[in-house]
């Protein structure tokens, strides 16, 4: 690990004054401190923004939830709004990590963290993300991990993230501050896909401090879902998941909201599935013709070619587990 | 006469418990000494070259740095030949030594600074240049070294004559021992003589390495070890970081801590190799195998042939005439492989078990049936008749203990999403032994403390190893203090291949015996014993009371005894040399284990629901233990059958799974109903103790038996380990 | 295989790279520093390295740490409590799991500096006295470890999971035991421990 200078301001102006000065900010830390002693991560100075006021979760006026960039992962989980209104969200969290990590880590690290890519966080390694312009060791190397969607000459690596598959099926939005002020970027926004830049990983600007993310009010009844499918039983990050909330009333789909972990360079929004469903009865059928469409436009690669036929069924068995048909 | 048994075969809780779970129990890297640098490995990132540069100014420029090593600078070694540290054939890894870089993270130099951040900063500062070359990595790549053939009968001509002919190719992944406790060794030199606290399952390879490495007399090295955090076998033969902890400590003249990373212990220390293992077998259409060819390749390096007993299932598990092998290792640039739990046995299992399955499959023939029907009345391959063997009692157990009788055509059982299976395999390990020395000494005050250099990586040697001293001098438990893992303690065998219940045990049992009747001795010849005059034989010992057998009254106690004497301790050095047991005799633990397993039929994800397993392995010293090791074993097997695979990147040699968030072993979830049963016996002819070795055999039929219940739940059959959702899709 | 590296691959560019650093170097033959030279305490650069004040198992520190020290290596390399493990040094084994505020965390990926004013337990401090914490005692009582060097993580792990009331069922208890990996396979064990001591509370 590289050494770095540490300061913990006590006020998010204070923060932000540090962060505007190149300071790195650390939240759980669990990404930061095990990528910083891989060489992956060299801040000159650490941030730490566990003291600022930035906790809590509340509902919205509108009817909607925000949860507090600094909310530990545990505790949004378990947090009585989170279970009831958006069971997505919990599941989400509760089948990522490990209660330990979870207890650390926070909502907005969570979002943040950075991909699982072996090449990325072996500093011998070609990575364009790491090291702009060095190449992409994943593309002709072991990739049965990486993604199949959103992917770009220049990465392929996916996002880790199962929290935000659930914030991206659920419109959430990300309310920033920086020392220009404060904005929302809407989450499909926010997460940026590789494309020739695979180094700029978000729409943060530079000092900018994650606050809070908002989920918007959904029509009720609202039934939603997390499957996370990988090949241990927990502890693991996925191969595919599905996170699926469906408000279906009079026997109709009215809205359809769907996205997919474990495949994209961000987490994928299933537009096409949603499209199929929406208008539409219920039935086991519309739930295999709906799910037919979650990998189009996917490119495979040499090892995870299978992810194709295991998104498809990812995606279907979760709209049967939501969809509550049997 | 013979001592009471009160102690052995009983379950006793583990007499180093209390530390364990309190923290106190100490392992190699828990060692700490005043002003003790750290030191932190730097490693090749070519699969294969030389170095040509080494720039180490600005990691030296560090606050705390102290050196940094390599072969531009380090001193020059002896390193003597030494058969006595587990090397396979060839010429050992000399770390530091010269320019050449055999197989990725190969270590290339050392960085020793005084604090460990100091260190690991200073390591990833140091930059080194190389001319590389494209290193051979797979079995298909690599130059195969001479075959160890065996052969009976004519196999080409039963083959070709038989009712049923099939071939098969099986490919289980290389996998690495993952112990929890990374390898550690903290090195502190005094002139010419050298101490190192080392993870190590072999006291003695450790020290004589260091001697022949550093050309001292083995005298002057010692060796601590008496906590092991697990090791499978990876630490069954002393590796370069050894050595590099100990001549960081010279070249500084200050003791040095050095841990090997997770990543570096899937480059620094040994794995399973991979195997392409092929079978082409003959049988009668009711299963009676007439002829089996094996054809076996596996990895090894490019500069040692490492070789594992992975002929023996083929030669001996089961009945047939005509058998031919041909084993050939194949040399890559890779690092050397080493044994891992059941070294041999378990791999063979996974081939010739499933291949038995696919053959019950095609002739219509119940698996477990099968097996029974090819069940020989001596082992084939040597002609020498079992000791014992009870295989046909560990199928019939575990067949009603899983409920065999449940298990229906492949693909056919249903549980809501789920398709459920049942599948079964056998297995064995060979008994082994080999010689030992164990001090015991009964002190004046009662208690007994007992010395042999052993390990206890955790099957529960200290434990065990008590409970036979307690017997045999006749004290309670907690007055027999196991001392573990010191080579100024008397010498034993490597901590591995499931022997040291039988070797180091027997010396303990000999130890013990010696000093209970030294003690007799004296009773029955002291005027002033109640025992004086009683022939020797009549006299037994319970407590530390020594009492005529038949007249309760008559007794002395160790205590007075040695008081009366003038005696501060008896003592005894007992030892074990195996006897020609196994030249008379096939002896060998054997396994059935049975899996019930549920498949997701949409997602292909495979989900153990009960492993049973039941074994011969002999007499059970301790049933908690012996329990303990077993779902320990199934547990591993959980995790080849379903999970472990060390990826290489076969461009460059690299390592890409090398950390436990991508090399995945099983987690608690994973982990369901796991039973064990041992029968109950003993096999008499190879050591009094009746002990046949269970640490292997618990291990060797577990992912054969998970294959081939996948292939029940599903009709797929899968020939690759680890078993995972693309070869369901 | 084809002799030639596929373009883009590792090693070949890592040579480029590593080859390009060394310009104007050329194969520096490096020395080690004398013995004599170096400093017997460590040399810690102020900027770098600050105060922390912390209880650990009941006892106040304050300490100063380079920034760099994980919570796991203060406790094991400077305050000799190595009853805590390090396992794999990335959060993803649980050897190291210590209690912080109440909390279980992997105390490798917490850096020291950060717990300024915090409550650390770790396996030394679970006992009271002789008397062993009742899951310390239900691991002794059910074989719920081998080698042992997990088993303080475990243990701190488990304890949490007994506060936190995850202990409902054995498939409960599996699910918030996975973040301790125990490679000597007792999880069924460690289930039962869990458990057992769960029912005392």
């Amino acid at each position: 690990m590289f050494p770095f200078t540490y300061t913990r301001p006590t006020s998010t102006p204070a923060a932000l004054a540090a962060g505007a000065s190149g300071g790195r900010y650390i939240a759980g830390g669990t990404t930061l401190v095990d990528l910083m002693r891989e060489t992956v991560e060299r801040p000159d100075s650490v941030v730490d923004i566990a003291g600022l006021p930035l906790g809590g979760v509340t509902a919205t006026r509108g009817g909607g939830l925000r949860i507090g960039a600094l909310v530990s992962m545990t505790d949004a989980a378990r947090h009585r709004l989170v279970r009831t209104a958006y069971p997505v969200i919990s599941q989400a969290l509760e089948l990522s990590a490990s209660p330990q990590l979870r207890n650390m880590a926070s909502i907005g690290g969570n979002i943040l963290q950075r991909t699982r890519c072996t090449y990325f966080r072996d500093i011998s390694a070609a990575c364009n993300k790491r090291e702009p312009g060095s190449g992409c060791a994943a593309r002709e190397g072991w990739n049965r991990t990486h993604a199949i969607l959103g992917t770009s000459q220049a990465c392929v690596a996916t996002h880790p993230s199962d929290l935000a598959v659930a914030l991206t099926a659920l419109d959430a939005t990300v309310h920033l501050i920086g020392s220009a002020g404060t904005r929302q970027v809407a989450f499909g926004d926010f997460l940026l896909q590789p494309g020739a830049t695979p180094h700029r990983e978000n729409a943060l600007r530079p000092g900018e401090l994650i606050t809070a993310v908002e989920i918007p009010a959904h029509p009720r009844p609202l039934s939603s879902g997390y499957l996370k499918v990988r090949d241990r039983q927990s502890y693991e990050f996925a191969l595919t998941s599905a996170a699926v909330a469906l408000h279906i009333d009079g026997g109709v789909i009215r809205t359809a909201k769907v996205a997919a972990g474990g495949v994209g360079t961000v987490p994928w929004r299933l537009r096409a599935v949603e499209r199929q469903l929406v208008g539409r009865r219920p039935t086991p059928q519309l739930w295999a013709r709906a799910a037919g469409h979650a990998a189009d436009g996917a490119r495979p690669l040499a090892h995870n070619r299978f992810k194709l036929g295991l998104l498809e069924r990812t995606v279907e068995r979760q709209l049967r587990v939501v969809g509550g048909t049997r | 006469m013979t001592q009471p048994r009160n102690a052995v075969g009983v379950g006793h809780a583990r007499v180093e418990g209390r530390l364990k779970v309190t923290g106190q129990a100490g392992y190699a890297a828990d060692h700490n000494i005043d002003g003790m640098l750290h030191a932190v490995i730097v490693d090749a990132t070519v699969g294969r070259g030389r170095i040509t540069g080494i720039d180490a100014t600005r990691a030296q420029a560090q606050p705390g740095v102290v050196a940094v090593i390599s072969h531009l600078n380090a001193t020059r070694l002896t390193y003597r030949e030494n058969p006595n540290s587990n090397h396979p054939p060839g010429e050992r890894l000399q770390a530091l030594q010269d320019d050449r870089v055999r197989f990725f993270g190969q270590p290339v130099a050392v960085a020793v600074a005084a604090t460990l951040q100091q260190a690991q900063h200073a390591a990833s500062l140091v930059t080194v240049a190389y001319a590389a070359e494209q290193p051979a990595l797979g079995l298909g790549e690599g130059t195969p070294n001479a075959a160890e053939s065996y052969a009976r009968g004519d196999t080409t001509g039963a083959l070709a004559a038989a009712d049923v002919r099939m071939t098969m190719a099986y490919a289980p992944a290389r996998t690495h021992h993952n112990p929890m406790e990374p390898h550690a060794t903290v090195a502190q030199w005094d002139g010419d003589r050298v101490t190192v606290w080392d993870k190590t399952q072999w006291i003695n390879a450790t020290q004589a390495e260091l001697a022949s490495v550093f050309d001292i007399p083995r005298a002057q090295v010692r060796v601590v070890n008496p906590y092991v955090g697990g090791a499978f076998g990876s630490a069954l033969r002393p590796w370069p970081h050894v050595i590099i902890a100990a001549l960081a400590a010279r070249m500084t003249r200050r003791p040095v801590k050095l841990v090997l990373t997770r990543r570096q212990l899937y480059f620094g220390t040994g794995y399973r190799p991979a195997y392409d293992y092929r079978i082409t077998l003959g049988a009668d259409r009711r299963g009676r195998l007439t002829a089996m060819e094996h054809t076996i390749r596996a990895e090894t390096s490019s500069y040692e042939d490492f070789r594992e007993a992975v002929t023996a299932a083929g030669e001996s598990l089961y009945s047939m005439p005509n058998v031919r092998i041909d084993y050939r290792s194949v040399a890559l640039d890779v690092n050397t492989p080493i044994w891992k739990r059941g070294p041999g046995p378990a791999t063979a299992a996974f081939a010739i078990e499933v291949a038995l399955d696919e053959l019950a499959h095609r002739v219509g023939v119940d698996p477990v049936e099968l097996r029974l029907r090819n069940e020989p009345e001596k082992d084939e391959g040597s002609g020498l008749p079992f000791s014992t063997r009870r295989l046909r009692e560990c199928l019939t157990t575990g067949a009603r203990e899983i409920g065999w009788q449940r298990r229906a055509r492949p693909g056919t059982r249903r549980d809501g999403d789920w398709l459920i299976g049942i599948g079964m395999a056998a297995g064995n390990y060979h008994t082994v032994s080999a010689p030992a020395q164990a001090r015991v000494r009964l002190n004046a005050d009662g208690t007994a403390f007992v010395e042999t250099a052993s390990s206890d990586m955790g099957p529960g040697t200290y434990t065990s190893m008590t409970q036979v001293a307690a017997d045999a001098l006749g004290l309670t438990l907690d007055t027999v203090q196991m001392r573990l893992g010191d080579s100024l303690y008397p010498p034993t065998p490597p901590h591995g291949g499931s022997m040291t219940m039988a070797s180091i045990g027997t010396a303990v049992l000999n130890g013990s015996d010696t000093v209970r009747r030294q003690a007799i001795d004296l009773a029955v010849k002291d005027r002033n014993s109640p025992l004086y005059g009683t022939a020797p034989d009549k006299i037994v010992v319970r407590a530390g009371r020594l009492t005529v057998r038949d007249q309760p009254g008559r007794a002395d106690t160790y205590e007075r005894l040695l008081a009366r004497n003038n005696r501060d301790h008896l003592e005894a050095v007992g030892s074990y040399t195996p006897n020609d047991a196994g030249q008379r005799f096939s002896m060998s633990a054997y396994a059935a284990t049975f899996a019930e397993v549920a498949v997701d039929a949409s997602l292909g994800l495979i989900r153990i629901r009960k492993l049973v397993g039941v074994y011969d392995a002999g007499r059970i010293v301790n049933p908690r233990l012996a329990e303990s090791q077993a779902i320990g074993g199934m547990v591993g097997g959980i995790g080849a059958a379903l999970l472990e695979h060390t990826v290489t990147d076969v461009r460059d040699g690299r390592i890409v799974n090398a950390n436990l968030a991508d090399y995945l072993v099983p987690v608690n979830a994973d982990v369901p109903d796991l039973k064990a049963v041992y029968l109950n016996g003993e096999d008499p002819h190879m050591v009094s103790l009746g002990v046949k070795g269970l640490g292997e055999v618990v291990h060797v039929g577990v992912a054969p038996a998970i294959a081939n219940a996948v292939f029940n739940a599903t009709g797929r059959r899968v020939r690759s380990l680890p078993i995972t959702v693309e070869a369901l899709q | 295989m084809s002799e030639e590296l596929p373009k883009g691959s590792v090693s070949r560019r890592t040579l480029l790279a590593s080859t390009a650093s060394l310009t104007g170097v050329a194969a520096t033959n490096t020395l080690v520093a004398p013995a004599a030279v170096a400093s017997p305490a460590p040399a810690v650069d102020a900027a770098t390295s600050g105060q922390v004040s912390l209880r650990i198992n009941g006892d106040q520190h304050t300490l100063t740490v380079d920034n760099r020290t994980s919570l796991l290596d203060l406790l094991r390399e400077q305050l000799g409590l190595t009853g805590t493990k390090k396992g794999c040094d990335a959060g993803a084994c649980g050897a190291c799991t210590v209690l912080v505020d109440g909390r279980r965390v992997n105390g490798c990926l917490t850096l020291a500096r950060r717990l300024d004013g915090a409550e650390v337990t770790t396996v030394e401090g679970l006992a009271d006295g002789d008397e062993l914490h009742p899951l310390q005692q239900a691991f002794i009582d059910h074989d719920a470890f081998q080698c042992g060097f997990c088993t303080p993580g475990q243990i701190v792990s488990g304890t949490a999971c007994i506060a936190e009331g995850h202990t409902g069922s054995a498939a409960e208890i599996r699910e918030w035991m996975s973040g301790n990996i125990c490679r000597c396979g007792a999880y069924t064990k460690i289930v039962t421990a869990v458990h057992q001591a769960a029912g005392r509370r």
